[in-house]
């Protein structure tokens, strides 16, 4: 009970000390924005997040593509959680999914292709393909066994591994990690992004599933 | 223009009202599954944040995953959470499990 | 422009509404939830400041930010929810253990 006396009055004053401080950052001088709209053009593609994400500051989605594989890493390895039970899924559930599936990776690849001038891109595709993978596990859609193993884990480190070919591949030839030379940027951008929207949705799929696809037959 | 500012400042109010006590309401729900649903429909109600703020991208973003896969792996968990304390024993034990829980000061 | 302060109010408002459930529930289901909602609220003050300026185009370099951060963060909430199930499996119950009430 003594704790409880003091958490109120100090979350409190957490939150006027918070939003003082940041109601009081001052207005930043025109920097990072200005000095990203006259690179535009080096970038390759003319959303600015895009840009952003996948050229300029192409480091922090390398790693982030890291950090999904080590937590599907870590959730394959605390491995063995029961399958969902398996309840048929229904008549209107069984003919929304088959009509919806192909709408959604269709407006996935609309979005990764228009994410180069318009919002969208590789993360908003990949939980669209993750969604569609969600959907159909729901609908009791199983991976084979044919491509639970190998295939399955080339699409899931197509992603980090097609990002890291093109920064090596790019250190060699430019000598600078991750450097897109301009005339080819928005290609290399397109490439690696598609590979990472496919990567993205896997993973994003079989974090639902839990378990290690074709672990629970043995 | 002055009834059109005023209609916006009316909006995020609304806007900043709604999420919060939306969020508030997840939080303290006693039922689990009432605080998932809650947290679902704040998360929608997030992409309709992101849209005002001008970020576009992040309310795609957030439309999908927010809303769609943290709500899908949410429901996942909790249904598996239900099947365990079935497996488990009894079924008063479930029931103790879902709701004694819920606003459980420390003392 | 002076609406994105709302919002960044809204963002301290909904970190601490975070905190105070992650400290005070027990049901480690509450404290995922309670997490997410307060990087919700740390990714609503970054967007909310990198638009205040009225005139120049929002930073997107924010923006990309709380992109990859809602992506890590759903990555972050699957492994707390397997590892809660786990603990669930093992101990039977939804909470971690307290020594100290015991």
């Amino acid at each position: 009970m003594d704790r409880n006396r003091w958490l109120l009055p100090l979350l409190l004053m957490l939150f006027v000390g918070l939003g003082y401080a940041v109601l009081s950052i001052p207005e930043p001088v025109e920097g990072l924005p200005k000095m990203l709209v006259d690179n535009m053009e080096l970038g390759g593609v003319s959303n600015p997040v895009t840009a952003v994400l996948l050229n300029f500051r192409g480091y922090d989605t390398l790693l982030e593509m890291g950090v999904l594989l080590v937590a599907l890493l870590g959730v394959w390895s605390l491995g063995g959680m029961p399958d969902y039970h398996e309840s048929s899924p229904g008549l209107v559930l069984d003919i929304m999914s088959r009509q919806l599936v192909p709408v959604l990776i269709i407006v996935a690849g609309y979005l990764l292709w228009v994410g180069a001038d318009a919002p969208g891109g590789a993360f908003q595709a990949g939980a669209l393909l993750g969604a569609a993978g969600v959907l159909l596990l729901l609908c009791g859609w199983r991976i084979g066994n044919k491509c639970s193993g190998l295939p399955l884990r080339i699409l899931i480190v197509l992603g980090l591994g097609m990002f890291v070919m093109a920064g090596t591949g790019l250190l060699l030839i430019e000598g600078e990690f991750l450097q897109y030379p301009p005339p080819v940027a928005s290609e290399l951008i397109l490439i690696i992004e598609a590979a990472a929207t496919l990567s993205i949705g896997t993973t994003l799929a079989a974090m639902f599933l839990g378990s290690r696809p074709g672990e629970a037959d043995k | 223009m002055e009834a059109l500012t005023i209609l916006n400042w009316a909006l995020d109010g609304l806007l900043g009202v709604s999420l919060f006590s939306l969020a508030w309401l997840a939080l303290a729900s006693p039922d689990i599954f009432k605080a998932i649903v809650l947290f679902i429909s704040f998360g929608l109600l997030m992409a309709l944040a992101w849209v005002r703020l001008n970020a576009p991208d992040i309310a795609l973003a957030e439309a999908a995953i927010g809303a769609g896969l943290t709500g899908a792996l949410l429901l996942a968990a909790f249904a598996r959470l239900k099947d365990n304390s079935t497996s488990v024993s009894d079924g008063e034990e479930i029931k103790s499990h879902m709701h004694h829980d819920s606003n459980e000061l420390p003392k | 422009m002076s609406y994105v302060y709302l919002y960044a109010l809204l963002g301290v408002g909904l970190f601490v509404l975070g905190l105070n459930a992650l400290i005070v529930h027990a049901h480690l289901m509450r404290k995922i939830l309670a997490v997410n909602v307060m990087s919700t609220g740390v990714f609503l003050v970054l967007v909310a400041l990198s638009s205040r300026n009225e005139g120049i185009l929002p930073d997107p370099v924010p923006h990309a930010m709380v992109i990859t951060g809602i992506v890590v963060s759903v990555s972050a909430t699957a492994l707390a929810l397997i590892l809660m199930l786990k603990l669930n499996r093992a101990t039977g119950k939804n909470e971690l253990p307290d020594r100290s009430r015991d």
